[in-house]
């Protein structure tokens, strides 16, 4: 049985990979800002079979919270083994260009929080010599587009982040793997229209617990996205400027 | 973020006609289903939208993708309670390998709780253990009025009779609770017999109709004497075998296929190969799913039809001069040359109380045509037969049939109407297939 805390418990790409460890009975700790959803999930997880599920309530850019609800996850299952960090938002692009503000508060929910969760986190797992620590950063990240620089920029300081926090916490036997997915069809992308570069969340979940599994690195779901974002990032500057993307 | 809305998408049943440009609002807790209410004149709830026709279409659609969460399961007793968006499949692969498995379910386990109800689904066993909704202990479902409300056989009894069976026009169904049936295995002792014609073919089901599961796949190309020609299989839950599920992802058709490769060359081949492959009085064991769901281990396969879509027509006949009707009615669909790919012959027990639920005692065939005018013209000539014949047609395949028929039909549909004004769903419930038959 493992003890896996989830932050960002609601996040339909999370619960998928919930839903899996319930399956395996493992004990989760779950921790969003919706308290009716988050219940909900709770009782759903445990009837699919969950060692235990407890919840933690909270608003994740209230960074003072973190250590607290690292402690209370600690003490609920008597430590924890893997976290998965999944909580996000898709940032309004023009909003952001019209508003300091806005763009400030998109950085802190999708890099800032996240921040501060893993250096808390990294140190606690360094000193016991163990432990996975998954981030789900965003293909986004790769190189930033002038249609959603804001989330992208946050995304690339998430997989610059465990890039290095990986170096170090490699020889501590702490395994950081980063997540990229590319477009997957969850409540955050609703507005879009779908078509074949799409991926449901129960594919993505189960590459993510496989990569989990595996103590891998940095894994792209689904894995053609590798290919996709080698292409875009060899296009030069000066051509890449003129690209509407 | 309470619920989320796409931009307008083309929606439509399982049959992929008709279409309809549906603004999809998917509440992301069953508390954003009120919000949501509130915020539109009308909606219709949607599921899976496995139903074929126009019943889960609607300018507005809640659809209940993200409320697929369980409540409670009592491993002891059975009893199962969940969010209506919850789809059967999911419900098996938590329940088997403890023993326990639905007490009705439809040909596929790619339907909702909410959907399952709302159609009030059969399966092979209706002879012996009646509709879904039979099984259903107590709905928890947001009426028209806003307000939120238990209802069961008894609370609310005229709600719910109304509501299973009723094509979400009464309500949306937020959460059910459902008596699960005991299981020894995960497997089904299956049993097939041929029968060369229709007559033989209902002498079977008769012969059988203590089994627990039977259902025939009849070959409606075959004319003359072996019009009607069949081969049943029997199903028993084994005693013995392991209860764990092998749950497969389905192999997916991507794109929609020329229709011009179903034609009735290839489907006289396909029925000719079945009738000959299957071998009479043999008994085998099969897991569950391939038992049950044979075709759900090919995704899409419904864009095999083509861009068109196709019609999946299923009607029930009164067991009273049932077989000689039956005869009635293959003679028409073969002499149309319309036949169809696959033609399901099933036998149902006693109808049940519910106001808009499908099945009577008698027989009910299942068949899909290619979507075409003179499929319509088809249907419309069947409808008037099986109206003729005391029969009725099943709303959740229904996508072309007339006001009048169903009128005729269902004699029920004013009783039906006043349980809707009772409880403020008039107007403010509607789909496609509720403004064509003329329901408010
Ligand atoms: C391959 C295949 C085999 C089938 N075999 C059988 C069979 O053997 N027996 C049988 O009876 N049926 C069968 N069906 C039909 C299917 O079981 C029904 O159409 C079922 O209702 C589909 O469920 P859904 O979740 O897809 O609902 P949808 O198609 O999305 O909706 C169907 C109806 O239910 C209503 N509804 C859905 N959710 C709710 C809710 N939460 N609250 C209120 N109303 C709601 C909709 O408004 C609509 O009227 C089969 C279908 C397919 C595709
Ligand atoms: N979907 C994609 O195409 C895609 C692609 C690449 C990367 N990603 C990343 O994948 C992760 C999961 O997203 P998803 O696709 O599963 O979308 P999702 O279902 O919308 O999940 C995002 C979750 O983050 C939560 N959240 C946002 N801000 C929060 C805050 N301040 N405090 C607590 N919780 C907060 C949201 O909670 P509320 O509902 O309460 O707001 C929501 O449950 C995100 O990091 C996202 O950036 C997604």
């Amino acid at each position: 049985m493992k003890k896996i805390l989830i932050i960002g418990a609601t996040s339909a790409i999370a619960e998928h990979c919930a839903r899996i460890w319930a399956g395996r009975g493992d004990a989760l700790y779950l921790v969003a800002r919706n308290e009716e959803r988050l219940k909900t999930i709770a009782a759903d997880l445990k009837v699919r079979g969950a060692a235990e599920t407890d919840t933690y309530w909270t608003d994740l850019n209230y960074m003072d919270h973190h250590a607290a609800l690292l402690d209370a996850a600690e003490a609920a299952m008597g430590g924890i083994d893997t976290v998965l960090i999944a909580h996000g938002t898709l940032s309004n692009q023009n909003a952001c260009e019209e508003c300091v503000e806005e763009t400030l508060a998109e950085i802190k929910t999708n890099a800032l929080s996240t921040i501060s969760l893993l250096t808390l986190i990294a140190n606690r797992f360094e000193s016991k010599e163990s432990g996975t620590i998954a981030v789900i950063s965003s293909v986004a990240g790769d190189r930033g587009r002038a249609s959603n620089y804001v989330y992208g920029s946050a995304k690339a300081m998430i997989t610059a982040f465990t890039s290095g926090m990986r170096q170090r916490l490699h020889k501590s036997n702490v395994t950081v793997i980063t997540i990229k997915p590319g477009f997957i069809d969850t409540p955050m992308t609703a507005a879009f229209k779908k078509g074949l570069l799409w991926a449901k969340p129960t594919k993505v979940a189960d590459k993510i617990v496989r990569a989990i599994d595996a103590k891998k690195n940095e894994v792209y779901v689904p894995a053609f996205w590798w290919a996709v974002m080698v292409i875009i990032k060899t296009v030069p500057v000066a051509v890449f400027k003129k690209l509407m993307l | 973020m309470t619920a989320t809305t796409q931009t307008l998408t083309n929606i439509s049943g399982w049959g992929n006609y008709p279409t309809q440009d549906a603004q999809v609002i998917t509440p992301l807790s069953l508390s954003a289903y009120q919000t949501q209410l509130a915020q539109h004149p009308s909606i219709i709830a949607r599921g899976m939208g496995r139903s074929y026709g126009d019943s889960a279409n609607a300018p507005i659609v809640l659809q209940t993708t993200y409320c697929d969460h369980f409540i409670a399961f009592d491993k002891a007793t059975g009893l199962l309670t969940v969010e209506a968006g919850v789809l059967l499949r999911d419900i098996l692969k938590i329940t088997v390998k403890q023993g326990w498995f639905l007490p009705v379910t439809p040909g596929t386990s790619f339907v909702t709780v909410g959907g399952a109800i709302a159609s009030d689904v059969h399966g092979k066993n209706h002879h012996i253990a009646g509709t879904f909704g039979q099984h259903v202990v107590s709905i928890t479902m947001l009426l028209g009025t806003g307000e939120v409300v238990t209802t069961s056989p008894t609370e609310l009894p005229d709600l719910f009779h109304a509501t299973c069976g009723g094509m979400g026009l009464t309500g949306v169904i937020l959460s059910a609770t459902i008596q699960l049936i005991p299981i020894q295995s995960a497997f089904i002792a299956q049993k097939t017999i041929k029968a060369d014609c229709i007559e033989a073919a209902c002498e079977a089901f008769e012969t059988n109709s203590s089994g627990t599961y039977s259902v025939a796949w009849i070959d409606c190309l075959a004319t003359g004497k072996h019009l009607g020609r069949s081969v049943l299989m029997l199903g028993e839950h084994a005693e013995s075998g392991r209860l764990d599920l092998t749950v497969k992802d389905p192999i997916t058709v991507p794109i929609h296929t020329p229709a011009a490769l179903l034609n009735s060359m290839t489907m006289r081949a396909f029925n000719n190969a079945y009738w000959v492959k299957a071998s009479g009085d043999k008994t085998q064991t099969v897991p569950l799913l391939p038992y049950f769901y044979p075709l759900d281990a090919i995704g899409g396969w419904n864009k095999l039809y083509g861009k068109a879509g196709f019609l999946q027509y299923q009607f029930v006949l009164p067991k009273v001069d049932g077989v000689a009707n039956m005869r009635n009615i293959l003679t028409q669909i073969a002499q149309s040359g319309q036949g169809s790919f696959l033609a399901v012959l099933k036998q149902f027990g006693q109808a049940n109380q519910n106001l808009l639920s499908f099945p009577i005692e008698g027989y009910t065939l299942a068949l899909d045509f290619k979507m075409s005018q003179s499929t319509i013209d088809l249907l419309h000539r069947l409808d008037d037969m099986v109206a003729g014949m005391g029969g009725r047609v099943y709303l959740t395949k229904d996508a072309v049939m007339l006001e009048v028929s169903f009128k005729t039909m269902y004699s029920n549909w004013e009783q039906f109407e006043a349980v809707r004004q009772k409880y403020g769903a008039i107007e403010k419930f509607a789909s496609a297939q509720s403004k064509r038959l003329g329901l408010a």
